[in-house]
């Protein structure tokens, strides 16, 4: 958040030790490795980064509120592979992205209403409801693995692979995104009652903020904006293979969210924060990929760092273990 | 034995159904079950077995032996795995990694014994120091550095799962090609330990059962439990928090990896779907089993029940062909329906079983006799009680009983649990006799001038003239078709000393604890008991069940009886322990006017009864009313219900005949409120009151001046002896 100044000096803020990482490391690998510090990487790396940085800005929406949403890959994945088969049995663009849009709404008011109402803690709804979106969708909605972009819908294509002034259209859509999510949690009502709901929950109950309809409007809100993450990744390949939830994509996403300095006790953090643990994670995925490393060294790492950033933030922002619920 | 019903001479008005009914109300039945710890686990059970009868029917060969043990033997695998998630979720934790650690330990076995050539014995503590390994890696993170077990959990499940595929893939030649032909890894893999019981099976039991002792009895495994039930209170109450979450962690580990042990000498085999997912099945069979995600309860027993219901229905599903991601998606749907029971059910569990546990019943008596001071009756109120001098006047909180010994001595039991005695002209001197805690009621000297003490919440304890206290007896022999436990004393009330040294005592109610007596009133239920405890052997007897609230207890000036009161019938029976009509139970008196509390022998051959309420004919109706009491009780705050009349002090005598003949009277109960006792001595009649805050004393005119209750009972002391 803001810069804190101290009575003796300067102390930085999550948000900018992480930047500054990310300068380090990729000054580091624009040094050690050919190929970095082009201007086509630097494309590439901010493209393949958007979509992890949009899947963030939709989780912290949940972790500022103080949950977590194992789910939101099942979802984005399942959702846009069937409005691209809505467009493949020739629906018009704008009906079949509505009605994804809805569905994927209605799955995170479920999510939200099991979590409030039958009180089942966040982690264990969102990862049984992951196995179910993914398990129903496959079954019942989705006639293979991986749906494609029919030739009509080439805007929809448009918005992986356009550009506009040189800039990669899924760093636009990443901007945009990120700047109506700034300005709902920082300028709105909503935003307000999201941080004080992720700070206390009992305190904002008492205050009078409808907490579980709250809840359920949050995890509405992660759903959709990851719906928006599935149509960039469906369109900047033209095709979306399911078999993305079964990756470890989930965990970059809590990855560059407790990173950005979003805190897992929630009521902290914000967008500026995501993008900055956004940046550093796709410099150091960028880096790994140049340097060729196996998928399982990567993961490795990538574990390696996400249990960094956990143990780091339960430092700066301890929670009381004693009354801990499981699960939170 | 007998039945509440027999006695309740009272009984007129109403259908046979109607009273049936409220007697064996299924509700009772049900909140009584819902106590019940072993109910728990009952649906868990039962959904198993219909399972494995469903499967049974609908699949070909199931139930033959060869397909039994097959699938046991499968079944080990995963039964290990879920006892690792099950020690840690007990703990209060989640461990995720299991599956992982699962493929990691197959993986470090095979790696072991095909690439390196060691000899079994070696590879398998190898195998399970490396599950050990991860276990304290997660304990260390869990326990020490205080990170969330869920998240870290997940992590060490990527990395080690990241771990698994580079090495299987990297050495997949050599893991394939060399194979032991050791008899100790084929039976480990192949063997059957009983007739067709799979080794690993046998493992697994063996295994369970020492885990069932360690967290049922053992310290460690109490530890465990407390951590998990609450955290704070366990640090509070000395446990080593850290240490304990670290070891189970460490158990964790090494249980996942004995499962991966067994695979490996089973299926010599690694890939990456090893124990994929296996945490989330692991996690669903855990709560299924009844092992709450809260922490602090679960058993052995039921992670098993647990992990049957997970593998049969998986194993089903998957050979009744179905695709894949349904059987995820059924997995994934069950966790939730599981999780969300289990997080219901902890919350609400005792709010249930507190809203259904009052199940009142229909108790009727006929108009009571009149009261009024001009009615005539010998229960005609005056106010002969008024004038009675104090003694500790708020110096003694709730006498319910005093009694006084052969130096003239008073001896009282208060609500702090103290035995006090005031002595001296006047009784002046006021002095803590004994400590005993609980709630002392009813008293009687024994023929050695023991105090014999009726404890409510302990049992039946005695004092020695010197001030020690020794218990006599707190339990007494459990009735076999009564599902609450009514082997311990909850409620011990009042007590008497047959001439053989026998005590016979009253315990008030086995469904309520002393401070919610009146609920028990509300009930109006059979749910009281006399006792017979014998000193000469030690042994405690139930006598009569199913009765009606007993509390005062009397000797018969012959010795050859009982009398006990009855108070929610307002009624006094006999039961004869010597002579021609032994063991019959006869009643005295019906139809009092009031709540018979504690009865006492008075110097001219009769007796004293007080009276700790009195009725009313809005309460007899309320009691004819089981549904409206308990709407009244469930609907309205409890300070608004209709109750006995308390604000009364009345103690009655009555002949060896049942025949009442007078009465004494506080009205309005300015100095004895709820009078619960009454003591003749020398002349002098001591009154005691649950709620009071003094001793009360009246002249007796006429009465003997040396009679007293020690002389009464045990004779007069031999000159000898004081000697």
């Amino acid at each position: 958040m803001s810069t804190q100044t101290g009575g003796l000096g300067f102390k930085p803020s999550q948000e900018q030790v992480v930047l500054g990482v990310t300068a380090l490391l990729a000054l580091g690998f624009a040094f050690a490795l050919p190929g970095f510090a082009t201007l086509a990487n630097v494309l590439t790396l901010t493209r393949s980064v958007a979509i992890l940085g949009i899947l963030g800005i939709a989780m912290s929406v949940v972790v500022i509120g103080r949950g977590l949403d194992l789910s939101l890959v099942a979802t984005m994945a399942v959702t846009s592979a069937a409005s691209l088969q809505l467009l493949q049995h020739g629906w018009p663009l704008a009906g079949a992205m509505a009605l994804c849009l809805a569905f994927a709404v209605l799955i995170g008011v479920i999510n939200g209403f099991i979590i409030a109402f039958v009180e089942v803690p966040a982690l264990f709804t969102t990862l049984a409801t992951g196995f179910l979106i993914f398990g129903l969708g496959r079954v019942f909605l989705l006639d293979g693995v991986i749906s494609y972009v029919p030739e009509e819908a080439s805007a929809l294509v448009w918005l992986g692979q356009g550009r506009i002034c040189g800039l990669p259209s899924p760093v636009l859509v990443l901007a945009l995104m990120a700047l109506a999510v700034h300005f709902l949690m920082s300028r709105t009502t909503l935003g307000r009652f999201i941080y004080a709901h992720g700070d206390n929950p009992e305190a904002a109950r008492l205050t009078g903020i409808a907490v579980r309809p709250l809840t359920m409007t949050e995890y509405a809100l992660a759903s959709a904006i990851g719906f928006v993450a599935g149509l960039v990744m469906a369109a900047s390949t033209a095709s979306m293979n399911t078999q993305v939830i079964n990756s470890t994509l989930i965990f970059d996403v809590i990855m560059v969210v407790v990173l950005g300095g979003v805190s897992l006790v929630g009521g902290r953090g914000s967008v500026g924060g995501v993008l900055a643990g956004t940046a550093l994670i796709g410099t150091l995925l960028n880096g790994m990929t140049i340097l060729n490393l196996d998928n399982n060294i990567q993961n490795i790492v990538k574990g390696a760092v996400l249990l960094g950033a956990i143990l780091l933030d339960n430092r700066l922002h301890p929670r009381d273990e004693e009354t801990a619920r499981q699960g939170d | 034995m007998n039945t509440g019903v027999r006695y309740n001479g009272a009984l007129l008005h109403g259908g046979l159904l109607r009273r049936l009914y409220h007697r064996w109300s299924l509700k009772l039945l049900l909140s009584e079950l819902l106590a019940k710890r072993w109910m728990e686990p009952a649906i868990p059970f039962l959904l198993m077995w219909g399972l494995i009868a469903y499967f049974a029917a609908v699949t070909p060969n199931y139930a033959s032996f060869a397909n039994a043990s097959a699938l046991g033997r499968q079944f080990a695998d995963m039964g290990f795995v879920v006892m690792a998630m099950g020690l840690v979720v007990i703990s209060g934790g989640i461990d995720l990694s299991v599956g992982a650690v699962f493929a990691f330990a197959n993986l470090t076995a095979l790696m072991l014994l095909q690439m390196f050539h060691l000899p079994v014995p070696v590879v398998i503590v190898g195998t399970l120091l490396a599950g050990g390994m991860v276990g304290a890696i997660n304990g260390y993170l869990v326990g020490y550095l205080k990170s969330r077990p869920f998240l870290t959990t997940l992590v060490t499940l990527i990395i080690l799962r990241a771990v698994v595929d580079l090495l299987s893939q990297r050495y997949s030649v050599p893991l394939a090609m060399g194979s032991d032909r050791s008899w100790l890894w084929a039976y480990l893999g192949r063997g059957l330990a009983l007739w067709t019981v799979p080794s690993n099976l046998m493992m697994l039991a063996v295994v369970g059962l020492v885990g069932h002792i360690m967290l049922s009895r053992s310290r460690p495994g109490w530890h465990l439990t407390a951590l998990g039930s609450s955290r704070k209170a366990a640090r509070h109450a000395g446990i080593a928090v850290e240490r304990t979450l670290f070891f189970t962690y460490v158990m964790s580990g090494l249980l996942a990896a004995a499962g991966g042990l067994f695979y490996a000498a089973r299926l010599s085999s690694t890939g990456s779907d090893t124990g994929a997912g296996w945490e989330v099945n692991a996690l669903t069979a855990v709560v299924l089993g009844g092992v709450s995600l809260s922490g602090g309860r679960g058993t052995v027993a039921r992670m098993l029940i647990g992990a049957v219901i997970v593998f049969v229905l998986v194993n089903g599903l998957v050979r009744m062909g179905l695709p894949g991601p349904m059987t995820s998606t059924a997995l994934g749907a069950l966790l939730l329906v599981a999780v969300g029971i289990d997080m219901k059910w902890a919350k609400n569990r005792l709010k249930t079983i507190q809203k259904i546990y009052l199940n009142p019943t229909v108790v009727e008596l006929r108009p009571a006799p009149s009261t009024a001071a001009d009615s005539g009756t010998p229960y005609a109120e005056n106010d002969r009680l008024r004038d009675s001098r104090e003694i500790g006047l708020d110096c003694v909180e709730g006498p319910e009983d005093v009694i006084l010994d052969r130096e003239d001595r008073l001896y009282c039991g208060t609500r702090d649990g103290l035995i006090l005695r005031f002595s001296g002209p006047d009784f002046s001197t006021r002095e803590v006799f004994a400590r005993i805690g609980g709630r002392p009621l009813g008293m009687a000297f024994d023929r050695e001038d023991n105090l014999i003490i009726c404890v409510g919440g302990m049992g039946l304890y005695g004092v020695k003239p010197d001030g020690t206290v020794y218990k006599l007896t707190d339990e007494t022999n459990r009735s076999w078709f009564k599902l609450n436990d009514d082997a311990r004393l909850r409620l011990a009330d009042d007590l008497d000393i047959a001439p053989d040294g026998k005590i016979y005592f009253s315990e008030a109610t086995i469904r309520y604890e002393m401070h919610s007596w009146h609920l028990d009133g509300m009930e109006g239920r059979a749910n009281g008991r006399m006792i017979c405890f014998d000193p000469a052997t030690g042994k405690t007897q139930t006598l009569i069940k199913d009765i009606c609230f007993p509390n005062g207890v009397c000797t018969a000036h012959d010795g050859q009886s009982i009398l006990f009161a009855s108070t929610w019938l307002c009624s006094i029976f006999r039961y004869w322990i010597a002579g021609p009509k032994k063991g019959q139970i006869e009643t005295l008196i019906d139809n009092l006017p009031g709540y018979p509390d504690n009865i006492n022998r008075a110097s001219d051959g009769s007796y004293w009864l007080a009276m700790v309420g009195i009725r009313s004919p809005a309460f007899d109706l309320a009691m004819r009313n089981p549904g409206f009491r308990l709407r009244m009780v469930k609907q309205v705050p409890p300070d608004e219900w209709i109750l006995p009349g308390i604000n009364n002090g009345c103690v009655v005598k009555f002949t060896e005949q049942g025949e009442v003949v007078e009465s004494l009277w506080d009205p309005g109960g300015r100095k004895h409120a709820t009078l619960t006792s009454m003591r003749e001595h020398k002349g002098k009649l001591y009154l005691g009151g649950l709620e009071n805050n003094r001793i009360g004393c009246i002249d007796l005119p006429g009465a003997d001046p040396d009679w007293n209750g020690c002389d009464s009972y045990w004779g007069k002391p031999e000159v000898a002896r004081d000697l």
